[in-house]
């Protein structure tokens, strides 16, 4: 924990996106209760908290992926630039081209690499002619540096890469579509340690443009890579401040017990 | 070894546990084979059967004959106006081949064995004289010029040929002497009578009664196909399309569970029902005409609609949710979704499950035989359109009417057309794989 980087970089104090009272349930199963969270502009904020403890859950509310899933109600408030994304005028498709995620499983389409990538920009229009999105295709893969591994072999299929190499593709996919938030849900648990900490550096470089949200097992990734943390248990919001201070100096008891490994 | 302890056995020697789990393993063994060798047996004896009685249908023997058409007798005004030339009959057209074959015999030389003219005709089909009228009406400028004419032989003669009638039979026979047979032989000889391949088996209509060796598969083969091409135009987009639908937009409730338990049943309706349900809708209540390919593709269609539902749901559910997420997660709507990463991942599963269940419905007969399917139909159904509602027989009911005909000649003929059906069936399978192999992809 001594390798943190959040006095590197100034945090701004901008809120992005913000929940108010949010609540979940599956069928009767009542995941989430009542979490206030403040997610920063150009700021990387790290979820933690043992497992099954609504991480994931409070995650997918922010780009509506809950949708999916038939018994899952959400209530409560969730702002981004100040507009509620549960009104009903708000098409999920459209917020979640705004608020990317890359997933805990890497899941790259079983398509080539480039076509990966360029799935989303086309989709949404982003470029009118084949070299512009060569471009966005190339400074995608850039950002997720992977551009000089595959380079090569554009057209070769995504699934045959590494797991490493897919979750950098899913991630370079993610940020294709210029989200203004990307979220991300264990996406180093399949990989080891060089892959993640390649994941760990990307996610610092991608904080430039983005809010980056990152739910992890890892209390060192979190520390290493976040400014702000959230410590979630049994469906709860614990505790929420900056990442030095909860690891530092923790108000809750139950923070403190997980991030010394009693609970979890 | 100290097997008093119980614990410390040696390795090299299985201990009591072992030896009945590994006795277990080889029984099981043992049960599977001898029921895998069952079917393979099964197997064998049905097609060995069908073979064996089936693949003579596919040889024929003939006669070739020389037959100078002679204007004066098909053609007295010399027109060569079809319309007027018609008024000869299959007679003036007998007469003719009867004539060929006189001069044929006494040319190689082969004694005819003072059979009477009418009894020389016996040898060839009934067909023969109707066969040359067609052609020569077809093509009017044959007359004046010296056609050789491959005539079919009678199905008894065919029948003599491939064993199937002796000489002991044909005096019990009505319909052929022992003489007329002999007569046979004497020209096949003198190289007068060849057996080869039976193209009319494939193309022609059916024949009535007393004309077997003239018996084919034509029209059956031209209903069948009429009627795939409805099945798989209908039921595959509204298969895939209801399938869609159910997996992947409709709510979870208590009605798609209904619905869902109603395809699992529908899929398990006797065939027969779906026949009379044909005949009630499509027939009796919006009037379509009987014994067309349309009624029959159409009851084909909700047959086969259950199988292609269930093996799309099936072959969607086994698409990873990670797919879904990942096309949602970049925002993709539902449909592009589905439309460009679910439904090419689910095709090999769909195509499989369409051309399974197309291979039952071309095998159905039941409620074609309902539909009135079974009817006898001489006329090539028309091209479609107008020819799914023009008369047509099927494939597997003109197996069925062959084996209920009372000539043997039949019998061979029915074989051979499971023979074709199987072929066709076979062809479908090995599609079903190639498209399966091509359209599969890792993920
Ligand atoms: N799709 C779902 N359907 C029903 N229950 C779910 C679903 N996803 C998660 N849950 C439940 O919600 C709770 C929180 O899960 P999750 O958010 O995945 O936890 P975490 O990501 O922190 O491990 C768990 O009790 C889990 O069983
Ligand atoms: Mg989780």
């Amino acid at each position: 924990m001594n390798d943190m980087r959040l006095t590197e970089r100034a945090v701004t104090e901008k809120a992005k996106m913000s929940a108010r009272g949010v609540q979940v349930h599956y069928g009767t199963n009542h995941a989430l209760k009542d979490v206030d969270v403040d997610i920063l502009d150009k700021t990387v904020t790290a979820f933690i908290g043992p497992s099954g403890c609504g991480k994931s859950t409070f995650l997918r509310c922010l780009n509506r992926m809950n949708d999916t899933v038939a018994s899952a109600r959400v209530t409560g408030k969730i702002e981004m630039d100040g507009q509620d994304i549960y009104d009903p005028r708000v098409d999920p498709v459209q917020l979640r081209a705004k608020v990317g995620m890359v997933f805990q499983k890497p899941n790259p389409f079983p398509k080539s690499i480039y076509d990966n990538v360029a799935y989303g920009p086309k989709i949404h229009g982003l470029t009118r002619t084949k070299a512009e999105l060569d471009e966005v295709v190339e400074s995608s893969l850039r950002k997720a540096a992977l551009w000089n591994e595959v380079k090569d072999r554009l057209a070769a299929p995504g699934t045959g890469l590494s797991g490493g190499q897919q979750q950098r593709l899913c991630i370079a996919r993610a940020v294709a579509t210029s989200p203004e938030v990307l979220l991300m849900d264990e996406p180093c648990s399949a990989l080891d340690p060089i892959a993640t900490a390649q994941v760990e550096e990307l996610i610092d470089e991608l904080r430039a443009q983005f809010s980056v949200v990152i739910v992890t097992h890892s209390m060192q990734q979190a520390a290493r890579v976040s400014q702000r943390t959230a410590f979630f248990h049994l469906g709860s919001l614990v505790e929420y401040g900056e990442t030095g201070t909860i690891f530092t100096s923790p108000r809750d008891p139950r923070t403190e017990s997980y991030i010394t490994g009693r609970i979890g | 070894m100290s097997d008093a302890t119980g614990h410390k056995t040696s390795l090299l020697e299985p201990d009591a546990r072992t030896k009945a789990r590994n006795a277990a393993e080889r029984r099981f063994r043992l049960m599977g084979l001898s029921a895998v060798g069952l079917g393979v047996l099964a197997l064998v004896v049905l097609l060995s059967s069908v073979l064996g009685n089936g693949l003579s249908a596919f040889q024929q023997t003939s006669i070739s004959l020389t037959i100078p058409l002679d204007e004066k007798k098909l053609d007295k005004s010399g027109k060569r106006d079809p319309a007027v030339m018609a008024k000869v009959t299959t007679v003036g057209y007998g007469k003719l081949i009867q004539e060929a074959l006189k001069d044929m015999l006494a040319e190689a030389g082969v004694d005819d064995g003072g059979l009477k003219p009418k009894e020389l005709m016996g040898l060839l089909s009934k067909e023969a004289a109707a066969d040359l009228r067609d052609r020569v009406l077809a093509d009017p400028s044959l007359v004046g010029t010296t056609l050789s004419f491959n005539a079919m032989a009678n199905g008894r003669v065919d029948g003599f040929f491939k064993g199937r009638v002796t000489l002991k039979s044909a005096e019990r026979d009505a319909n052929i002497t022992p003489e007329q047979l002999q007569l046979a032989q004497r020209m096949a000889d003198a190289g007068l009578i060849k057996t080869g391949f039976n193209w009319a088996f494939l193309t022609n209509p059916d024949a009535s009664e007393l004309r077997p060796e003239s018996a084919g598969l034509g029209v059956a083969i031209l209903g069948s196909a009429y009627m795939m091409l409805i099945v798989l135009v209908l039921s595959l987009p509204i298969g895939v399309a209801a399938s869609i639908y159910l997996e992947e937009l409709a709510p979870k409730n208590r009605w798609t569970d209904l619905i869902e338990i109603n395809i699992a049943n529908l899929a398990a309706v006797p065939s027969i029902v779906f026949g009379i349900l044909a005949l009630a809708l499509f027939i009796n209540f919006l009037g379509l005409p009987q014994s067309a390919p349309i009624v029959g593709g159409l009851v084909l269609t909700l047959m086969t609609l259950p199988t292609i539902i269930i093996a799309t749901r099936a072959s969607l559910k086994s698409v990873p949710q990670g797919v879904r997420d990942a096309a949602l997660g970049v925002g993709a709507s539902k449909m592009q979704a589905i439309f460009h990463h679910v439904l090419p991942l689910a095709m090999p599963g769909i195509l499989t499950g369409t051309i399974l269940g197309l291979a039952r419905a071309l095998g159905e007969s039941a409620p074609l035989l309902l539909i009135g399917m079974v009817a006898f139909v001489k006329d090539y159904p028309a091209s479609p359109p107008q020819g799914f509602f023009d008369p047509a027989s099927a494939l597997p009911v003109q197996v069925y009417s062959w084996t209920q005909r009372a000539d043997p000649a039949f019998a061979e003929r029915a074989s051979g057309a499971i023979i074709v059906l199987m072929l066709f069936l076979l062809t479908m399978n090995a599609v079903a794989i190639i498209l399966r192999r091509r359209f599969e992809r890792r993920w």
